[in-house]
Protein backbone atom coordinates (compact mmCIF):
# COMPACT_ATOMS: atom_id res chain seq x y z
CA UNK A 1 0.00 0.00 0.00
CA UNK A 2 1.09 3.53 -1.26
CA UNK A 3 5.15 1.92 -1.83
CA UNK A 4 5.98 3.82 -5.02
CA UNK A 5 8.41 0.54 -7.37
CA UNK A 6 7.46 0.73 -10.73
CA UNK A 7 10.36 -1.63 -11.01
CA UNK A 8 8.79 -4.43 -8.86
CA UNK A 9 10.10 -7.27 -6.70
CA UNK A 10 12.23 -9.57 -9.00
CA UNK A 11 15.05 -11.33 -9.22
CA UNK A 12 17.00 -8.65 -10.86
CA UNK A 13 16.38 -6.04 -9.50
CA UNK A 14 16.56 -7.02 -5.77
CA UNK A 15 20.07 -8.22 -7.20
CA UNK A 16 20.58 -4.47 -8.35
CA UNK A 17 18.95 -3.52 -5.13
CA UNK A 18 21.67 -5.61 -3.40
CA UNK A 19 24.16 -4.23 -4.64
CA UNK A 20 23.22 -1.03 -4.40
CA UNK A 21 22.36 -1.19 -0.82
CA UNK A 22 25.89 -3.53 0.03
CA UNK A 23 28.01 -0.48 -1.86
CA UNK A 24 25.82 2.00 0.27
CA UNK A 25 26.52 0.08 3.54
CA UNK A 26 29.75 -0.15 2.92
CA UNK A 27 30.76 3.46 2.92
CA UNK A 28 28.63 5.43 5.28
CA UNK A 29 30.63 8.74 4.97
CA UNK A 30 29.09 10.44 8.57
CA UNK A 31 29.23 14.27 9.00
CA UNK A 32 31.83 15.17 11.66
CA UNK A 33 29.25 17.12 14.31
CA UNK A 34 29.54 16.81 17.44
CA UNK A 35 27.67 18.63 20.02
CA UNK A 36 29.26 17.60 24.13
CA UNK A 37 30.49 14.83 25.19
CA UNK A 38 29.46 11.88 23.09
CA UNK A 39 31.53 13.46 20.46
CA UNK A 40 34.81 12.18 22.41
CA UNK A 41 33.35 9.18 22.47
CA UNK A 42 32.46 9.11 18.54
CA UNK A 43 36.12 10.43 18.10
CA UNK A 44 37.36 7.66 20.20
CA UNK A 45 36.10 5.10 18.28
CA UNK A 46 37.13 6.97 14.48
CA UNK A 47 40.39 6.73 16.05
CA UNK A 48 42.88 3.92 15.65
CA UNK A 49 42.15 1.39 18.36
CA UNK A 50 38.49 0.96 17.38
CA UNK A 51 38.63 2.38 13.56
CA UNK A 52 35.82 3.18 11.81
CA UNK A 53 37.76 2.89 8.17
CA UNK A 54 37.46 -0.36 8.21
CA UNK A 55 33.68 -0.31 8.00
CA UNK A 56 34.26 2.48 5.15
CA UNK A 57 32.95 5.08 8.06
CA UNK A 58 35.02 7.59 7.23
CA UNK A 59 34.09 11.40 8.68
CA UNK A 60 33.34 14.25 6.07
CA UNK A 61 33.72 17.47 6.72
CA UNK A 62 31.25 18.91 4.55
CA UNK A 63 27.55 17.92 4.44
CA UNK A 64 27.18 17.80 0.86
CA UNK A 65 29.56 14.74 1.01
CA UNK A 66 27.77 12.45 3.96
CA UNK A 67 25.35 9.94 3.96
CA UNK A 68 24.96 9.80 7.77
CA UNK A 69 24.72 12.68 10.46
CA UNK A 70 25.62 11.27 13.97
CA UNK A 71 24.02 13.15 16.28
CA UNK A 72 26.63 13.11 19.53
CA UNK A 73 25.13 15.28 22.22
CA UNK A 74 22.94 17.52 23.96
CA UNK A 75 20.87 19.52 21.26
CA UNK A 76 19.91 22.68 23.03
CA UNK A 77 17.39 24.98 21.44
CA UNK A 78 19.56 27.23 20.40
CA UNK A 79 21.10 24.70 18.31
CA UNK A 80 18.19 22.88 16.71
CA UNK A 81 18.68 25.39 13.42
CA UNK A 82 22.23 24.67 12.69
CA UNK A 83 21.48 20.95 13.00
CA UNK A 84 18.43 21.41 10.71
CA UNK A 85 20.59 23.56 8.45
CA UNK A 86 23.23 20.62 8.32
CA UNK A 87 20.70 17.64 7.49
CA UNK A 88 19.08 19.47 4.64
CA UNK A 89 22.26 20.35 3.02
CA UNK A 90 22.99 16.62 2.96
CA UNK A 91 22.24 14.95 -0.31
CA UNK A 92 19.98 11.89 -0.66
CA UNK A 93 19.97 9.21 0.95
CA UNK A 94 20.75 10.09 4.44
CA UNK A 95 20.19 8.66 7.84
CA UNK A 96 20.42 9.64 10.71
CA UNK A 97 21.73 7.88 14.05
CA UNK A 98 20.67 9.59 17.51
CA UNK A 99 23.56 9.12 20.07
CA UNK A 100 23.53 8.85 23.71
CA UNK A 101 21.22 9.59 26.28
CA UNK A 102 20.75 13.43 25.57
CA UNK A 103 20.27 12.93 21.73
CA UNK A 104 17.68 10.32 22.57
CA UNK A 105 15.14 11.69 24.69
CA UNK A 106 16.70 14.54 26.37
CA UNK A 107 18.67 12.86 29.02
CA UNK A 108 19.15 14.64 31.94
CA UNK A 109 19.00 17.88 30.64
CA UNK A 110 14.84 17.96 31.26
CA UNK A 111 15.25 21.50 30.88
CA UNK A 112 13.90 24.47 29.11
CA UNK A 113 16.57 24.96 26.54
CA UNK A 114 17.12 21.52 25.51
CA UNK A 115 15.29 19.81 22.79
CA UNK A 116 14.01 16.69 24.60
CA UNK A 117 15.33 14.05 21.57
CA UNK A 118 16.03 14.69 18.23
CA UNK A 119 12.94 12.82 17.03
CA UNK A 120 11.45 15.69 17.63
CA UNK A 121 13.04 17.18 14.24
CA UNK A 122 14.79 14.95 12.39
CA UNK A 123 13.82 11.02 10.85
CA UNK A 124 15.91 8.67 13.24
CA UNK A 125 17.40 5.63 12.10
CA UNK A 126 19.16 4.48 15.30
CA UNK A 127 19.62 5.23 18.86
CA UNK A 128 22.37 4.07 21.16
CA UNK A 129 21.54 4.77 24.36
CA UNK A 130 24.11 5.45 27.08
CA UNK A 131 25.90 8.31 28.60
CA UNK A 132 28.23 8.71 26.62
CA UNK A 133 27.96 5.12 24.64
CA UNK A 134 31.33 3.48 24.74
CA UNK A 135 32.82 3.55 21.17
CA UNK A 136 31.97 -0.09 21.07
CA UNK A 137 28.11 1.05 21.37
CA UNK A 138 28.26 3.81 18.46
CA UNK A 139 29.96 0.57 16.38
CA UNK A 140 27.47 -1.85 17.39
CA UNK A 141 24.82 1.44 16.21
CA UNK A 142 26.46 1.45 12.96
CA UNK A 143 26.42 -1.93 12.60
CA UNK A 144 22.43 -1.87 13.20
CA UNK A 145 22.02 0.71 10.29
CA UNK A 146 24.42 -0.89 7.90
CA UNK A 147 21.80 -3.90 8.35
CA UNK A 148 18.89 -1.60 8.05
CA UNK A 149 20.08 -0.58 5.13
CA UNK A 150 20.61 -4.19 3.40
CA UNK A 151 16.83 -4.01 3.89
CA UNK A 152 16.09 -1.29 1.95
CA UNK A 153 14.02 -2.26 -1.61
CA UNK A 154 13.80 -0.13 -4.86
CA UNK A 155 17.25 1.78 -3.81
CA UNK A 156 18.27 1.00 -7.74
CA UNK A 157 15.13 2.43 -8.48
CA UNK A 158 15.41 5.16 -7.04
CA UNK A 159 18.87 5.81 -7.55
CA UNK A 160 18.05 6.33 -11.45
CA UNK A 161 14.84 8.15 -11.00
CA UNK A 162 12.05 5.36 -10.66
CA UNK A 163 9.65 5.13 -7.24
CA UNK A 164 11.05 5.46 -3.90
CA UNK A 165 13.35 3.55 -1.50
CA UNK A 166 11.51 2.14 0.96
CA UNK A 167 11.44 -0.62 3.90
CA UNK A 168 9.37 -3.45 3.66
CA UNK A 169 7.07 -3.62 6.96
CA UNK A 170 7.86 -6.69 9.66
CA UNK A 171 11.13 -6.98 7.46
CA UNK B 1 36.28 43.27 60.86
CA UNK B 2 33.72 44.82 58.87
CA UNK B 3 33.20 48.19 60.64
CA UNK B 4 37.19 48.39 60.33
CA UNK B 5 37.29 47.25 56.30
CA UNK B 6 39.09 50.11 54.64
CA UNK B 7 36.21 50.31 51.93
CA UNK B 8 33.41 50.41 54.25
CA UNK B 9 35.30 53.31 56.39
CA UNK B 10 35.17 55.30 53.06
CA UNK B 11 31.91 54.52 52.00
CA UNK B 12 30.88 55.29 55.38
CA UNK B 13 32.45 59.04 55.27
CA UNK B 14 31.40 59.90 51.70
CA UNK B 15 27.99 57.57 51.33
CA UNK B 16 26.25 57.48 54.62
CA UNK B 17 23.11 58.31 53.43
CA UNK B 18 23.10 55.37 50.76
CA UNK B 19 24.04 52.65 52.70
CA UNK B 20 21.41 49.97 53.91
CA UNK B 21 23.49 47.50 55.37
CA UNK B 22 27.51 46.08 55.93
CA UNK B 23 27.67 42.75 56.77
CA UNK B 24 30.85 40.84 57.25
CA UNK B 25 30.55 36.53 56.71
CA UNK B 26 33.58 34.23 56.97
CA UNK B 27 36.17 37.38 55.92
CA UNK B 28 34.00 38.21 53.06
CA UNK B 29 32.35 41.73 53.50
CA UNK B 30 29.11 42.90 51.92
CA UNK B 31 28.01 46.31 51.57
CA UNK B 32 24.42 46.63 50.39
CA UNK B 33 23.52 50.14 49.21
CA UNK B 34 20.58 52.12 47.42
CA UNK B 35 20.09 51.92 43.62
CA UNK B 36 19.96 55.53 43.38
CA UNK B 37 23.77 55.99 44.04
CA UNK B 38 25.18 52.64 42.80
CA UNK B 39 27.23 53.95 40.01
CA UNK B 40 28.58 56.93 42.66
CA UNK B 41 29.67 54.29 44.36
CA UNK B 42 31.12 51.89 41.76
CA UNK B 43 33.05 54.80 40.47
CA UNK B 44 34.04 55.60 43.47
CA UNK B 45 35.50 52.51 44.63
CA UNK B 46 37.32 52.03 41.33
CA UNK B 47 38.66 55.50 41.24
CA UNK B 48 39.75 56.21 44.56
CA UNK B 49 39.53 52.78 46.54
CA UNK B 50 41.51 50.86 43.50
CA UNK B 51 38.85 48.16 42.90
CA UNK B 52 40.28 47.28 39.38
CA UNK B 53 38.54 44.75 38.47
CA UNK B 54 34.90 43.49 38.18
CA UNK B 55 35.15 40.03 38.64
CA UNK B 56 31.55 39.36 38.33
CA UNK B 57 27.86 41.06 38.46
CA UNK B 58 24.85 39.02 38.82
CA UNK B 59 21.61 39.16 40.14
CA UNK B 60 19.37 37.05 42.52
CA UNK B 61 15.37 36.74 42.32
CA UNK B 62 13.24 37.14 46.01
CA UNK B 63 10.44 36.23 44.71
CA UNK B 64 7.71 36.84 47.41
CA UNK B 65 11.03 36.51 50.30
CA UNK B 66 11.74 40.43 49.60
CA UNK B 67 10.09 43.94 49.58
CA UNK B 68 11.79 44.10 46.54
CA UNK B 69 12.56 41.04 44.55
CA UNK B 70 15.99 41.71 42.72
CA UNK B 71 19.30 42.09 44.07
CA UNK B 72 22.13 43.07 41.89
CA UNK B 73 25.25 42.01 42.80
CA UNK B 74 28.95 43.20 42.53
CA UNK B 75 31.70 41.40 43.21
CA UNK B 76 34.95 43.75 43.15
CA UNK B 77 38.77 43.14 43.64
CA UNK B 78 41.25 45.25 44.41
CA UNK B 79 44.15 44.23 42.46
CA UNK B 80 46.90 46.43 44.04
CA UNK B 81 45.16 46.05 47.73
CA UNK B 82 44.86 42.40 47.27
CA UNK B 83 41.25 42.68 48.57
CA UNK B 84 37.82 41.98 47.80
CA UNK B 85 34.12 43.91 48.47
CA UNK B 86 30.36 42.67 47.22
CA UNK B 87 28.37 45.21 46.34
CA UNK B 88 24.54 44.71 46.67
CA UNK B 89 21.25 46.72 45.93
CA UNK B 90 18.28 45.71 45.69
CA UNK B 91 15.66 46.38 42.49
CA UNK B 92 12.27 46.01 42.72
CA UNK B 93 9.97 44.44 39.66
CA UNK B 94 7.54 47.42 39.51
CA UNK B 95 11.43 49.85 38.43
CA UNK B 96 12.92 47.00 36.76
CA UNK B 97 15.63 49.54 35.86
CA UNK B 98 19.15 50.15 36.76
CA UNK B 99 21.98 52.63 35.29
CA UNK B 100 25.05 50.46 33.53
CA UNK B 101 27.81 49.91 35.29
CA UNK B 102 29.65 49.37 31.67
CA UNK B 103 30.23 52.63 32.03
CA UNK B 104 32.64 52.26 34.87
CA UNK B 105 34.12 48.35 34.28
CA UNK B 106 33.80 47.38 30.65
CA UNK B 107 33.83 43.99 31.41
CA UNK B 108 30.20 44.76 32.72
CA UNK B 109 28.83 44.80 28.92
CA UNK B 110 28.84 40.95 28.83
CA UNK B 111 27.89 40.38 32.17
CA UNK B 112 24.46 42.87 32.06
CA UNK B 113 23.66 41.27 28.81
CA UNK B 114 23.67 37.86 31.06
CA UNK B 115 21.64 39.57 33.79
CA UNK B 116 18.97 40.91 31.42
CA UNK B 117 18.94 37.94 29.02
CA UNK B 118 18.09 35.72 32.15
CA UNK B 119 16.36 37.94 34.87
CA UNK B 120 14.96 41.10 32.98
CA UNK B 121 16.57 43.39 34.72
CA UNK B 122 16.64 46.26 32.03
CA UNK B 123 20.38 48.24 31.80
CA UNK B 124 19.74 52.31 31.00
CA UNK B 125 22.35 53.56 28.86
CA UNK B 126 23.56 49.95 28.14
CA UNK B 127 25.80 50.38 24.59
CA UNK B 128 24.64 46.80 23.43
CA UNK B 129 21.48 46.10 25.09
CA UNK B 130 20.76 42.40 23.37
CA UNK B 131 20.08 38.67 24.85
CA UNK B 132 23.26 37.06 24.57
CA UNK B 133 22.63 33.35 25.91
CA UNK B 134 18.97 32.87 24.58
CA UNK B 135 17.83 33.33 21.27
CA UNK B 136 17.11 36.83 20.15
CA UNK B 137 13.35 35.72 19.51
CA UNK B 138 13.00 33.86 23.37
CA UNK B 139 10.14 34.94 25.56
CA UNK B 140 10.66 35.51 29.43
CA UNK B 141 13.27 35.55 31.14
CA UNK B 142 14.41 31.97 32.20
CA UNK B 143 16.09 31.99 35.85
CA UNK B 144 13.26 34.18 37.43
CA UNK B 145 11.53 32.09 39.62
CA UNK B 146 8.13 32.42 37.90
CA UNK B 147 9.39 30.81 34.82
CA UNK B 148 8.52 27.07 34.68
CA UNK B 149 12.13 25.19 34.19
CA UNK B 150 10.92 23.14 31.56
CA UNK B 151 9.63 25.77 29.53
CA UNK B 152 6.22 27.36 29.54
CA UNK B 153 5.56 24.69 26.84
CA UNK B 154 5.38 21.47 28.67
CA UNK B 155 3.63 20.09 31.28
CA UNK B 156 5.64 20.29 34.43
CA UNK B 157 7.39 17.03 36.20
CA UNK B 158 5.08 16.52 39.01
CA UNK B 159 7.14 13.90 40.21
CA UNK B 160 7.42 10.21 39.50
CA UNK B 161 4.36 8.75 40.89
CA UNK B 162 1.64 11.16 39.53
Amino acid sequence: MGVDNPLGDNVITTSLDLLVNWSRKSSIWPMTFGLACCAIEMMAAGASHNDLDRFGIIFRASPRQSDCIIIAGTVTKKMLPVIMTVYEQMPEPKWVIAMGACACSGGIFDTYSVVQGIDEALPVDVYIPGCPPRPEALLFGLMKLQDKIMTERNSFGSAIGLGERYIPEAA
Amino acid sequence: MAENNRAVLKLKEKFAASIIDVVEFRGEVTVTVAKDAIIEILSFLKQSLQFNQLTDLTAVDYEGKKEDRFMMVYQLLSIPHKDRLRIKTPVSEAVCIIPTASQVWKTANWLEREVFDLFGIVFDKHPDPRRILMTEDWVGHPLRKDYPLQGPDREPYKGRLS
